[in-house]
């Protein structure tokens, strides 16, 4: 199992700088760069502005001198300096990584709690009225615009009763846990609404297919009460492919949502990478692909470790 | 309404529950405050979050928009349209001895011009605004690797001498009619500046506008910032060190929420208080809210200096030709597509100029609909009607044209498909191309890559159009692909005109000059008119004094203006 994960660690290494590279090649293929883009703004930038601000970001080199320039500076640990953001790329990520983690993090374990649950609940009566009510629930959360049900739930429950701040992540001039909380609900419901469907469909069907394994029989017959059958037979089953997608899902933790922090006003990584991108900002956009590249590999590689445990015919080699 | 105000949320929890609980028991709590009722402070709604606060670098709608409480340029245009002192005394004039013209070595003329700063101005840490401010941002401002965006006036400034601690006079060495305007040279407080100064590469990194922005002395306006939450929100409280007249409001909160719809429902629930109208709601999207919640808001339709026009190739063999041009215009019925989808708000351009400018003319060549007349130039012009409809010259070419714009504006796409109808109708055929805003302004319209490209230029008022229309201003190659003159105007009397309208001191003959741009413009129709852009401010019905100004220069200057009345 340890040398499984040193080559995986290897494995993953490569993988990010391959993926630093393209990642870098793909934003300088896109078309203008920072300069341009701030000449949009101001008409009166002259040729010779454009020039001398060319030089002074960087961005009259070739693509690939600016690349080992910024590979040389991140081996040492300075990942550089955010044009969009006005500030050291460290600065600029950690509050928004931190937002996201709270934001995603949350919804994320509301969704696989109720996904547990209903998928649970479905799978022991398939076919039921329970189980159709389950179906159309979950079709219903992994149809709906995300964008939309974002609207709505502000309409209804800012706009409309006025319970909850539509936007945001706290009352300016206040940082109390309650008035962080009370900002938070909205976009936590939206995440976990969209995603929940989802959930509950990969489980009901792990868990549908453990329910009518043989040994599930044997404690049946054996007399194990229909708790013990669910969380300590079926459910270990069942979460072997669950455990795979909940692994692919971990990089939305630090990837963030870019549909609902938009609809929110949630400065969150999926904003701060759109923006990065769209914005020519290199060394924010690097940075914060590359911490989702890591953190997405990262979570596949525990969870291959996750299947020895839950599975104990799984062997490494 | 009474019952939904009672649970409005108010900021915290406690006092969440503290409404809730009662008004669930007891029906008399229904008479319970309303949120805002003391109305010391604002929470204004934008679209934009602004990517530094530092006025030199990065020129950005949005920093624009908030430092317009906090900081204080010498000089701006206001809401007439005018040049107004706001750091300075007296607005320098030759008349009144403060401008004097100079000959220079080169036998050109400059002129040397004398201001003094205020006498209260004072930064939010009580040191005051001095020339030593001055020399610092001229310092800075020339500096070659300082990274400020639009360095043209730093250039023309060939020197400073200080009189005493307010009075400085710059040497400047052209003369041109606005030489009063130093609207960008924003002082930067050198007491604070010069250490994130000490390597001018690094400044842009440096700045304490970016690393300490709640410095309060960073600011010298009314308001000083107090909070940054990037790209959520900024909080302003009142500068206890300004001396004019004080704001009303105790505290100013800038939220930013990109999503027009989002922004929308933020007005609605009261989290917000307002949508600026600089960086607000489209008009259309503006129009729909005033049908839907208009009673219980101020609307203010503030026609703009944005100019939404098409220009055209003129290297492109079909629109090289003026009639081709002519028919376009005169085939578009540009009343009706401000009517039917503006609601008349966004007034019908004649040329670049607003008819609230000081140079516009009334003279100016106005096309109306008139699709006979279309037909009649484009057959003179060579491009006859085919079977469908369509027209095809000589040679057989169909005369089809691609029209651009940016993918995913509602309003232009909108637009777009009125014009593709209604040209339709003339024998002309339009193939719809949309670009994303970076490919179309990053490649596509400064590589020249277009047939029709419809965006929007931004101007000053009497702004000389010499980056959009001057010959040498054509983007390629030899500039870096940096003119404005996307349309390939070539004109020698259009330069000669831009020249001298320039160096023209006199009103009255730079009015002449002014006519002539337009009638010329006009006539050759380089890029097609459509239509002035109107900002809508969205404002609750308490807020009084909010001036829109139609130029680029924001409400936010005036912000000590703004009061809440019961």
């Amino acid at each position: 199992m340890i040398r499984f994960t040193a080559i995986r660690l290897v494995e993953i290494a490569a993988v990010v700088v391959l993926m630093s590279f393209v990642i870098y090649a793909l934003i300088g293929l896109m078309p203008g760069d920072p300069i341009d883009l701030m000449r949009q703004a101001d008409p009166r930038m002259s040729a010779a502005d454009v020039a001398r601000l060319k030089a002074v970001y960087g961005v009259d080199q070739p693509l690939f001198a600016r690349y080992l320039a910024w590979a040389g500076q991140a081996l040492s640990g300075d990942l550089g300096y955010s044009r969009l953001f006005a500030a050291p790329v460290w600065s600029a990520l950690l509050p928004r990584l931190a937002n996201s983690l709270l934001l995603m993090g949350s919804s994320f374990v509301l969704a696989l709690a109720l996904a547990l649950g209903l998928g649970t609940a479905a799978a022991r009566r398939p076919h039921s009225r329970f189980d159709a009510a389950i179906n159309l629930f979950s079709f219903a959360g992994v149809s709906m615009p995300t964008f939309w049900l974002a609207l709505m739930l502000i309409l209804i429950f800012a706009a409309g009763l006025g319970w909850l701040p539509a936007s945001g992540i706290a009352t300016a001039g206040m940082s109390n846990l309650g008035d962080r909380l009370a900002h938070l609900v909205l976009p936590v419901a939206t995440l976990t609404l969209a995603s929940v469907g989802g959930y509950t469909r990969y489980v009901r069907a792990a868990m549908k297919e453990a329910l009518a394994q043989d040994h599930i029989r044997t404690a049946r017959a054996k007399g194990a009460s229909e708790a013990r059958i669910i969380l300590h037979h079926a459910l270990r089953s069942a979460m072997i492919p669950v455990t795979t997608i909940l692994a692919l899902s971990f990089g939305g933790l630090v990837s963030g949502a870019l549909v609902t922090e938009t609809m929110f006003a949630y400065p969150g990584m999926g904003k701060l990478i759109f923006d990065a991108v769209m914005g020519n900002d290199y060394n924010l956009a690097l940075a914060a692909l590359l911490l989702a590249t890591v953190t997405t590999l990262l979570a596949n590689l525990a969870a291959d470790l996750a299947y020895g445990w839950l599975d104990p015919r799984v062997t490494y080699r | 309404m009474r019952l939904i105000n009672v649970f409005r949320y108010t900021g915290t929890w406690r006092g969440w529950w503290r409404r809730w609980l009662p008004a669930l028991t007891v029906a008399g709590l229904l008479s319970a405050p309303a949120m805002g009722e003391e109305r010391e402070s604002l929470t204004i709604g934008i679209t934009q979050f602004p990517s530094t606060l530092n006025p030199n670098i990065d020129a950005m709608a949005a920093k624009s928009y908030v430092l317009g409480m906090a900081l204080r340029p010498f000089t701006v245009y206001d809401a007439d349209w005018r040049l107004v002192c706001l750091l300075c005394v007296t607005l320098p004039s030759i008349e009144n001895g403060l401008a004097v013209p100079v000959d220079l070595a080169d036998g050109k003329k400059g002129i040397d011009i004398t201001y003094t700063i205020r006498p209260e101005a004072t930064w939010g840490d009580g040191v005051p605004v001095t020339t030593a401010d001055v020399l610092f941002t001229y310092e800075v401002g020339r500096h070659p690797e300082s990274a400020i965006g639009n360095a043209e006036l730093y250039r023309r400034i060939t020197g400073i001498d200080v009189k005493d601690d307010k009075t400085f006079t710059l040497h400047v060495d052209k003369l041109t009619f606005d030489y009063a305007a130093i609207n960008d040279f924003v002082l930067l407080p050198a007491h604070i500046e010069r250490a994130a100064f000490k390597e001018p590469a690094q400044y842009r990194v440096r700045t304490r506008y970016n690393a300490d922005p709640t410095n309060p002395g960073l600011y010298n306006g009314p308001y000083r910032v107090s909070e940054v939450v990037a790209g959520s929100h900024i909080l302003f409280e009142p500068n206890p060190h300004w001396a004019g007249p004080p704001g009303h409001f105790k505290r100013i909160t800038v939220r930013a929420i990109e999503n027009t719809a989002a922004l929308e429902a933020n007005l609605l629930s009261g989290t917000i208080d307002m949508v600026a109208g600089e960086l607000g709601l489209s008009l259309d999207e503006a129009l729909a809210f005033e049908k839907r919640h208009g009673e219980g808001f101020q609307m203010i339709f503030k026609p703009g200096l944005v100019f939404e026009h098409i220009d055209l190739n003129l290297e492109r063999p079909a629109l090289a030709d003026r009639r081709v041009r002519q028919a376009l215009i005169m085939g578009l019925d540009r009343e009706a597509i401000s009517t039917s989808l503006f609601a008349g708000r966004q007034k019908v351009a004649d040329s670049f100029v607003n008819p609230l400018d000081a140079g516009y003319s009334a003279g100016t060549p106005r096309y109306h609909y008139d699709p006979a007349r279309a037909a009649a130039l484009l057959d003179e012009a060579g491009w006859r009607a085919q079977g469908g409809g369509l027209r095809r010259n000589a040679q057989g070419d169909t005369l089809l044209l691609e029209l651009m714009t940016t993918a995913g504006n509602r309003t232009r796409e909108l637009v777009e498909q009125v014009l593709q109808s209604q040209w339709r109708k003339i024998g002309v055929d339009i193939r719809i191309k949309n670009e994303p805003a970076r490919v179309l302004f990053g490649e596509t319209v400064p590589h020249r890559q277009f047939d029709m490209a419809m965006y929007a230029w931004i101007s000053a008022p009497e702004d000389v159009p010499r980056s959009t229309l001057y010959s040498s201003e054509i983007p390629d190659a030899s500039n870096g692909f940096a003119g404005q003159n996307a349309s390939g105007f070539k004109s020698p009397e259009m330069d000669r005109l831009i020249d001298a309208l320039e160096i023209e001191l006199d009103p009255m003959k730079r009015k002449t000059l002014w006519a002539a741009v337009q009638k010329l413009y006009a006539t050759e129709l380089p890029s097609l008119p459509l239509y002035f852009r109107s900002d809508t401010f969205i404002l609750p019905k308490w807020l009084k004094g909010v001036g829109p100004t139609g130029n680029q220069y924001p409400s936010t200057l005036w912000i000590t203006d703004w009061t809440a009345q019961p």
